[in-house]
């Protein structure tokens, strides 16, 4: 069957922050662009952040770039990429201006400038105080800037094909990305986008856990597809967790509980932090509470029919205070754990929230990586990665908050910047190989014509247990082993999957077959490079590992789908133009 | 979810899949409750509140707010009770 096939300059997979940013410094240059979303735009999972952008105006106290670049490094547990980390503090306050000189409403000062909140992990003069560096729009941050962005993008004639889903990378002979091939929702119909470059922005694959604050589209689908065209992933060991989601449904509990005087107990009562942090107890810092929690609940601690979670008691503190303070936290308790904390303690349990690892790239934006026996990094032309997706590294083995954001906006930007360049260069569209769609219509035909089956939901139920249980919080080496022999049990129920359903049109269980494809590429990437890392680093917490090891560990892994083998290569400690900040024991 | 849903359906399905996870959750219960039994009416005004940012969609959804449009409401109070 020959697929029909449409041809543009650049073609954007995701129309998050990152797609976005992207898809405007090429469209406004005047290049033909292609923005694929599974979801309308503006319903990307940015729309989800609320913090804040970081940057260093210095609009409330004086700030520098450097203390940004300083407090970035120091967060990623000095496993991020120092050139690429001066390249993002140092671009942070123009990619902010600029977005508000496209119309995000930013909160002001009274004197007309950008109001800057505070956030955890960012300081002035390397860590002496705190500063207020994150630029928010009230608690819709992430919802201001996909509407912004989004009408920008319109203004600009950048073509947006929504609903449809992009499947798989084309490479042609000498192993450039010629494209894509993708499927339109309504239709059914797989077509072939021919481009000179693509760019993949599909955020990240926080569903790979049970726990997680992740919208349901986040199945990290870029990374099955570079995975699947023999792109490493790098560094998917990270995952930064939060303490406090709501047990069995996710939704994130703040701080700012435990704050107001909510603590922690286990199934004895037992008001456990005091055991792990005697100072700080339950306001210790995010690692060393989630880091107790799953202690307690791997030590048979663990509240619930399958003692699976922990509580949170706020009752002591009265009908008054928890009305008054915290009365978001009464709602969600109420709508998402079927609780009043007023009378009853709320089950939470710590929370996958973030993705450092991904597709690795430069801070081009170009996906990178080793060729041959000498290992070192090579552009995979007509390839780039941004966003949560990928991998520059920024956040090395533990993002600062805030920082998401800036990365979106920074490297959306330079890949945008950088392909009008290359596209001077490369005006051609190169050939498609005559298997450009192959791999994707075998996987189609295969669910189409496949009479009985695995269930989708419940090898996705058995994937998500098993990273949570093996490639939670609390690692050691044994847990690690067992996850990675039961996700690869996981990972052949999932490639012999059935559906019912054999429609065409809106068929919502073959895209969700699709979806759990990419879901266990990235779990059995994320167990694999974690049993391999004896060390503990940011959010790597390995219990028979304790100590960060930078005599063996300061290098990212990349792991291959073929194979399922791990690389290395080395950390980039140089900056561009300062000294490097060496790797120091990291004390807050 | 059965195999027996019309493409309508199907549609409305997807179209409940959001960028927050409290409104997948909350579609989700709706949905698992309702999806096969909704009358015309109904997915007429589903498919208006679909349209929605999920900012706003949510805060009619937690009850913080009442719908411009009273033929939203029928649908709305099946969502917040689900
Ligand atoms: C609750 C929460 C709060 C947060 N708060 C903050 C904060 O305050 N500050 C901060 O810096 N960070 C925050 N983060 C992190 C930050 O929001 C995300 O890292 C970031 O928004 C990801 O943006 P993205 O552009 O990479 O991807 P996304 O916004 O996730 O967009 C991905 C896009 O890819 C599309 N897509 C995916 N797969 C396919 C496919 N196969 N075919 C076609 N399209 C596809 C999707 O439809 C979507 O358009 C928060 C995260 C969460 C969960």
């Amino acid at each position: 069957m020959a697929l029909s096939r449409q041809i543009f300059d650049t073609v954007i997979v995701g129309g998050g922050g990152s797609g976005l940013r992207a898809a405007l410094q090429l469209a406004e240059a005047g290049h033909h662009v292609a923005v694929f979303s599974k979801v309308f735009p503006t319903r990307s999972h940015t729309v989800a952040a609320q913090g804040g952008i970081g940057a260093s105006l210095g609009n409330m106290q004086e700030d520098h770039w450097l203390w940004h670049m300083y407090d970035t490094i120091k967060g990623s547990d000095y496993l991020g990429d120092q050139d690429a980390i001066e390249f993002m503090c140092r671009k942070a306050a123009e990619v902010v201006y600029e977005l508000e000189h496209f119309g995000m409403p930013f909160d002001r000062n009274p004197d007309g400038t950008i109001y800057q909140r505070p956030f955890g992990g960012h300081s002035q003069n390397f860590g002496e105080r705190p500063v207020q560096r994150a630029c928010a729009a009230a608690d819709r941050t992430g919802h201001a800037m996909l509407h912004t962005l989004y009408q920008r993008n319109v203004r600009a004639h950048c073509q947006f094909f929504v609903e449809w889903m992009a499947l798989d990378l084309i490479r042609d002979y000498e192993g450039v990305v010629v494209g894509i091939v993708a499927l339109e929702m309504e239709t059914g119909q797989v077509v072939i986008f021919q481009a000179k470059s693509t760019i993949l922005a599909t955020g990240g694959a926080g569903r790979i856990y049970h726990s997680s604050t992740n919208a349901f589209i986040n199945t990290g689908d870029g990374l099955g597809m570079a995975a699947r065209a023999g792109v490493p992933l790098e560094d998917m060991e990270f995952w930064q967790f939060h303490p406090t989601g709501v047990a069995g449904a996710g939704v994130l509990i703040t701080e700012g509980v435990r704050g107001e005087g909510g603590i922690l107990l286990n199934s004895e009562g037992e008001r456990f932090m005091e055991r792990y942090a005697p100072t700080m107890k339950d306001l210790a810092s995010r690692d060393v509470v989630s880091r107790g929690i799953d202690q307690e609940i791997k030590e048979g601690r663990g509240v619930g029919p399958e003692k699976d979670h922990v509580l949170l008691k706020l009752d002591h503190l009265g009908a008054e205070v928890i009305n008054k303070r915290l009365p978001g936290i009464r709602e969600i308790a109420l709508k998402f754990a079927n609780v009043d904390p007023i009378r009853e303690p709320i089950p939470v349990v710590p929370t996958c929230h973030y993705q450092m690892g991904g597709i690795p790239t430069n801070y081009y934006g170009q996906v990178v990586a080793p060729r041959g026996a000498l290992g070192t990094s090579e552009v995979i032309p007509g390839l780039y990665a941004i966003g949560e997706c990928a991998c520059v590294s920024v956040h090395g083995a533990n993002r600062l908050g805030t920082n998401s954001l800036l990365d979106l906006l920074v490297f959306g930007k330079s890949a945008g910047d950088h392909l009008c360049e290359w596209l001077k260069t490369n005006p051609q569209h190169r050939d498609l190989p005559h298997d450009a769609a192959d791999r994707s219509m075998e996987r189609l035909s295969r669910l189409d014509g496949a009479q009985s089956g695995e269930n989708i939901t419940e090898v996705a139920q058995a994937m998500r247990r098993t990273v949570q249980h093996h490639a939670g919080v609390f690692r050691t080496g044994t847990l690690l082993r067992e996850g990675v022999e039961k996700i690869r049990e996981v990972a052949k129920r999932a490639r012999n999957t059935a559906i019912k359903d054999k429609s065409r049109v809106f068929n919502t269980a073959r895209i969700e077959a699709l979806e759990l494809e990419n879901l266990v590429i990235v779990a059995e990437a994320t167990l694999v490079a974690a049993e391999a890392r004896t060390e503990s680093r940011g959010a790597q917490a390995r219990e028979d590992f304790k100590d960060r090891d930078d005599k063996n560990w300061l290098k990212h892994s990349l792991w291959y789908m073929e194979g399922s083998r791990l690389d290395y290569k080395p950390v980039n400690l140089q900056p561009l133009t300062v000294e490097s900040f060496e790797p120091k024991v990291r004390v807050y | 979810m059965t195999a027996t849903l019309t493409r309508e359906q199907e549609r409305l399905r997807w179209r409940s899949r959001r960028g927050l996870l409290e409104m997948d959750l909350i579609l989700q219960r709706f949905l698992d409750q309702h999806l096969t039994r909704l009358t015309e009416p109904e997915v007429r005004a589903y498919d208006a509140l679909l349209q929605l940012p999920d900012n706003d969609f949510l805060d009619l959804a937690m009850g913080r707010k009442g719908p411009d449009d009273a033929e939203l409401l029928p649908v709305l109070e099946k969502i917040r009770q689900s």
